[in-house]
Formats: structure tokens, sequence, C-alpha cells
């Protein structure tokens, strides 16, 4: 378990996570998505905070935790966006959302 | 013994993570990003930081993974039965797992050793918390309680 590996394997899961969001076509997939993004963006974090110079201070846990806590705010706004948006085009689809296209 | 669990993790959690990202049915990718979270708290275990996979847990499959689960029974889609899957994304994806790999093999200040260190308890957390991330403490407190109004007024119906 070194430094290196960890750093590879969040990049996987965050480019997994953008592959989510790019390709797929329902809205549900593209938070869940930017959730395993910034997951990985949280382990990034935890990873330099014990291989890094200064392990007693807890910096990064803090960081990880706050943005847990964002995390979980952007899901819960995201949700009830696509909740609305289902009522009113009856589509989770978000080719379908295209009123405001020029 | 810790290289052994720490493969395996790595496995299941991309493994989850690659599930969650290409099956077609919504629930079935809904579990499995659960799984992926189970995974990425394990890893928060191994490199010491308990309390950070704890609230992963509680967070994530407690409530995130559930509220998708709801969102996902609350928005059958019937109409949509269109298998469209943009490749665009899967070349971008590559493309930037390509750079970001690049990237890490080209530094050379990367190995370090982790150091041995006494373990973060709660209560150590609870006292930063409460003196020198205070202020961020509470602006989380007022975004996360802005943004449950802000989720519940969306959702509300619309009495015409």
């Amino acid at each position: 378990m070194t430094l290196p590996i960890l750093l590879v394997i969040s990049s996987g899961l965050f480019c997994i996570g953008l592959l989510a969001a790019l390709s797929r076509r329902h809205a549900i997939f593209i938070l869940i998505g930017i959730e395993m993004m910034l997951a990985a963006a949280n382990l990034n974090f935890i990873a330099f905070w014990r291989f890094g110079p200064q392990p007693a201070q807890p910096t990064g846990m803090m960081v990880a935790i706050f943005a847990i806590a964002i995390a979980a705010a952007e899901a819960a706004v995201g949700l009830a966006m696509v909740i609305v948006v289902y009522r009113h085009f009856r589509s989770t689809n978000v080719d379908q959302l295209d009123r405001l296209k020029g | 013994m810790s290289t052994v669990a720490f493969a395996v993790i790595a496995i299941l959690t991309l493994a989850a993570a690659l599930a969650a990202a290409t099956l077609q049915k919504l629930m079935h990718a809904a579990l499995s990003f659960a799984v992926m979270f189970v995974g990425i708290s394990a890893f928060f275990f191994l490199l010491g930081a308990e309390f950070v996979g704890l609230v992963q847990i509680f967070v994530y499959i407690g409530a995130v993974a559930v509220l998708i689960v709801f969102t996902i029974l609350l928005t059958r889609d019937d109409t949509g039965k269109v298998r469209s899957f943009n490749w665009g994304g899967v070349i971008v994806a590559i493309a930037v797992f390509v750079g970001l790999v690049w990237a890490i093999a080209k530094t050379k200040s990367l190995p370090l050793t982790p150091s041995q260190i006494e373990p973060i308890t709660v209560q150590r957390i609870g006292e930063l918390l409460m003196t020198n991330y205070v202020w961020p403490l509470q602006c989380v407190g007022v975004l996360l309680t802005a943004a449950l109004i802000g989720a519940l007024i969306l959702v509300m119906e619309e009495k015409s």
C-alpha cells in the first residue's frame, strides 16, 4: 500500500465517475457519477494526509468530513431536481430536456 | 495481510464503481453504488481514518443510497427505454485516466512512507471541530439547512 497505487485507484474511480456523468443519459446516473468523483477526491485527501509529512495534524480528515457533508447537500438538491423534472416532463432522460435550446 | 486486504478492497471498489457506471438497470446500479462506498470506507479504515470511514458509511449508505433508491422508485421511466450511450464520454474518461496516471508516474517526490502516528481519536476530532474548525462547521450547518429547505420547497406540490 503506497501512495502512487492509492492515487492510481482514486484516479480510476474519478474516471469511472466521469464516464458515468458524461456518457449516461439518465439524470440519476449523472448524479451517481458526480458522487463517485467526490468520493475519489475524498480518498485522495485521506491518502495525502496519511502519507504526508505531518500526519499528526488531521487536516486532510477534516477536509474529507466537510466534503462529505457538502456532497450530501448536493445529492439532496440534485435528487429533488430530478423529481421535479420528472413531474414536468414525465422523463428523466437529459436529452429530452432541451426547452432552453436555441 | 494488509496487502491482500488492500488488493481485495481495490478490486471490489473499482468493480462496483464500473458496475454502477455501466449497468442498464438503475436499481442494480444504485446497489453497486452502495457497495462501492463500502469499499471506499474500507480504504479509510485501512489508512487509519476510522471516523471518516464511519461517517462515509452513515451518510452515503444510510442516506444518499436510500435517497437514490427512493428517487428511482418515484421516477419510473417507462418511455425511456432508449439505450443511448455516448461513446465520446468513454474516450474522454480514458484520456483523463491516462493523463492522470502519466502525471502520477512522472512525479518523483511521491514515495513517502507512512510514519507511525497515534490514532486520531473522535475526542480530538470533536475538539478540533469546536476550536480550529468552528467557522467551517457553522458554514456547513447553514449550507445543509439551506440545501434541505431548498430541496423540500422544490418538491412541494404546487396548489393550483
